[in-house]
């Protein structure tokens, strides 16, 4: 549905994609991921047809989006970053425009429908101008779905939105993306790791990782990381964990716990609690500490980072 | 072609709320009609029109002058507010070309106009009905025209200006300076050619509406002139928009 290969996007001298490259199919939910600057608005503003990329082929539902703009735009639906909308305009209205540009058929029905998809019905005939920060971005996701697209582009769409707003909307795009693609920016990592099926990780221009969140997290961190507290000092204790198969490091902190690691697959926590207790330690505490997809996120995105690709 | 009538049509809609569009008129037809009923009264006066006869193409005249402010103010948004609020990012990604947004823009600005300009058919009916045996029907026929081919080019260079320019502000200043500059400007360097000064006192718009259209003169030129215009701010409109794209 989505392919990109090569794309590469220069504002003036400075390049803002360098060489993109990723696939996304048909009832795949794909997370574009990364900080402020990164690419992604730039990314999906090429996908929908609003700027050229400077190099690179684009094929979005099935045409190329430099030599046939108009026909992925009739099948893309897009929400960009900031709604733009007509205050002046009730939210009938607004769709029912939008609707007659895409040339749809019953448009009217087809608005209502929509509005009710985002739980808008009620507000049908209000003017947008009176809408809050949540409704509007409703407004823009139904202006969005109203031609039932088979690619959906949604730049930040839970933006600004209270819990429960971002709870709807995230149940919106999970309902949708069952049979159609749906390709969503966030940096909110617990979002891309809750709804995705796929995340692409992007910083300076350059896609840095690619898998599902699961798989991104073993790979990167290969081990698991537990923290351990016990009464009193447990400086003996620690050389003691160090002597444990499988135990790769073993950090006393300052609070008197230690954090140590094991490789996946080798779970040295059995052994080093029976340590412990026949050492005649007061275990107090130990927990896992692995790397949640939030750390992962800030360890690709660092200075001079290593990359990693999906290996499949 | 149906894409440029949607544009045109939310385009004129939104004449209707927007509180310049009611300034515009109100200034328009104020001015107008007042001169209107100064020229009736100073013809009753000079007894049953013994002095002069009133014509409809001096209303239009004072109209079209008029229009030189008034464009600016109704076309600087056009563009320019869809890019300042984003909004234009949904149209130009939705499945119309960049030609079809511009037209519809025009269009529906010039229908808002042509809803104004209707209005001083009322005081050709108070006249038709004052002056006998009747106006100069040639005269007024050829005012209109006039009026409406000034109207048409002058919006279609400000929606080109609204699209080079992202600031209201600014796409009005350019807009006025531009049409300053076509009104008379252009035709300044005209004495200082001795042969070919024609030339540039041909380009000037007064040219075409002034000395021609608003006399009851009608020359296939005066028409390329204006459809020239017309195209020319289209295009230049179009065009700009495809530059941001790729900016």
């Amino acid at each position: 549905m989505i392919q990109v290969s090569g794309l590469i996007k220069d504002y003036g001298a400075r390049r803002a994609l360098n060489s993109i490259s990723f696939n996304a199919n048909q009832g795949e939910i794909v997370g574009f991921l990364g900080p402020n600057g990164a690419g992604k608005t730039t990314t999906m503003r090429i996908l929908t047809g609003y700027m050229p990329p400077t190099d690179g082929t684009i094929i979005v539902a099935g045409h190329n989006v430099v030599e046939e703009s108009l026909e992925v735009r009739k099948r893309v639906g897009y929400l960009p970053e900031t709604v733009p909308l007509y205050n002046e305009m009730t939210a009938f209205e607004y769709l029912k425009f939008m609707g007659q540009l895409r040339r749809l058929p019953n448009v009217e029905e087809r608005a209502l429908e929509t509005l009710d998809t985002v739980n808008l019905d009620a507000r049908a005939h209000s003017y947008i101008g009176t809408f809050s920060k949540g409704m509007r971005q409703r407004i823009g996701l139904a202006q969005a779905l109203l031609h039932r697209p088979e690619v959906l582009i949604l730049d930040e769409p839970t933006i600004g939105l209270d819990p429960s707003q971002v709870a709807e909307i995230r149940e919106v795009i999970r309902e949708i993306g069952k049979d159609r693609t749906v390709l969503f920016s966030t940096h909110i990592l617990s979002e891309a790791q809750q709804i995705c099926d796929r995340v692409l990780i992007i910083n300076k221009g350059k896609i840095v990782a690619e898998d599902t969140p699961e798989n991104l997290q073993s790979k990167l961190v290969g081990a698991q990381q537990v923290v351990l507290r016990v009464r009193g000092d447990s400086d003996d204790l620690a050389e003691k964990i160090k002597k444990i198969k499988g135990v790769k490091r073993v950090e006393k902190k300052e609070d008197n716990s230690i954090e140590f690691e094991f490789s996946v697959g080798q779970d040295a926590r059995p052994l080093v609690a029976k340590t412990a207790v026949q050492g005649g330690y007061d275990l107090l505490e130990m927990r896992t500490a692995s790397m949640s997809l939030e750390e992962i996120f800030l360890e690709l995105t660092r200075e001079g980072a290593s990359s990693v690709k999906k290996s499949s | 072609m149906r894409n440029i009538w949607i544009i045109a049509k939310r385009e004129y809609n939104h004449y209707f709320i927007s509180p310049i569009a009611y300034v515009v008129a109100v200034a328009l037809l104020l001015l107008t009609g007042g001169y209107f009923s100064l020229m009736l009264f100073a013809a009753n006066q000079s007894g049953s029109f013994g002095g002069f006869v009133p014509e409809i193409s001096e209303v239009n005249n004072l109209f079209g002058f008029l229009l030189l402010l008034s464009i600016p103010a109704l076309t600087m948004r056009v563009i320019a507010d869809e890019t300042r609020s984003g909004a234009i990012e949904l149209l130009l990604t939705a499945p119309i070309r960049d030609f079809e947004l511009i037209a519809g823009k025009w269009l529906g600005s010039f229908l808002f106009v042509l809803t104004l300009i209707s209005v001083t058919l009322f005081y050709l009916i108070i006249l038709s009905s004052q002056v006998t045996p009747h106006p100069d029907w040639k005269l007024a026929a050829s005012s209109y025209i006039g009026l409406i081919l000034l109207a048409g080019a002058l919006i279609a260079l400000g929606v080109g200006m609204s699209a080079i320019f992202s600031n209201q502000v600014t796409a009005f200043i350019a807009t006025f300076g531009l049409f300053i500059f076509l009104w008379w400007l252009i035709g300044a360097p005209a004495s200082l050619f001795p042969v070919g000064g024609d030339f540039f006192t041909y380009m000037t718009i007064n040219a075409h509406f002034g000395d021609t259209l608003s006399q009851g003169n009608f020359y296939l030129a005066d028409l390329t002139y204006f459809l020239s215009l017309i195209a020319i701010g289209l295009f230049t409109g179009t065009l700009a928009i495809e530059i941001r794209r790729w900016k």
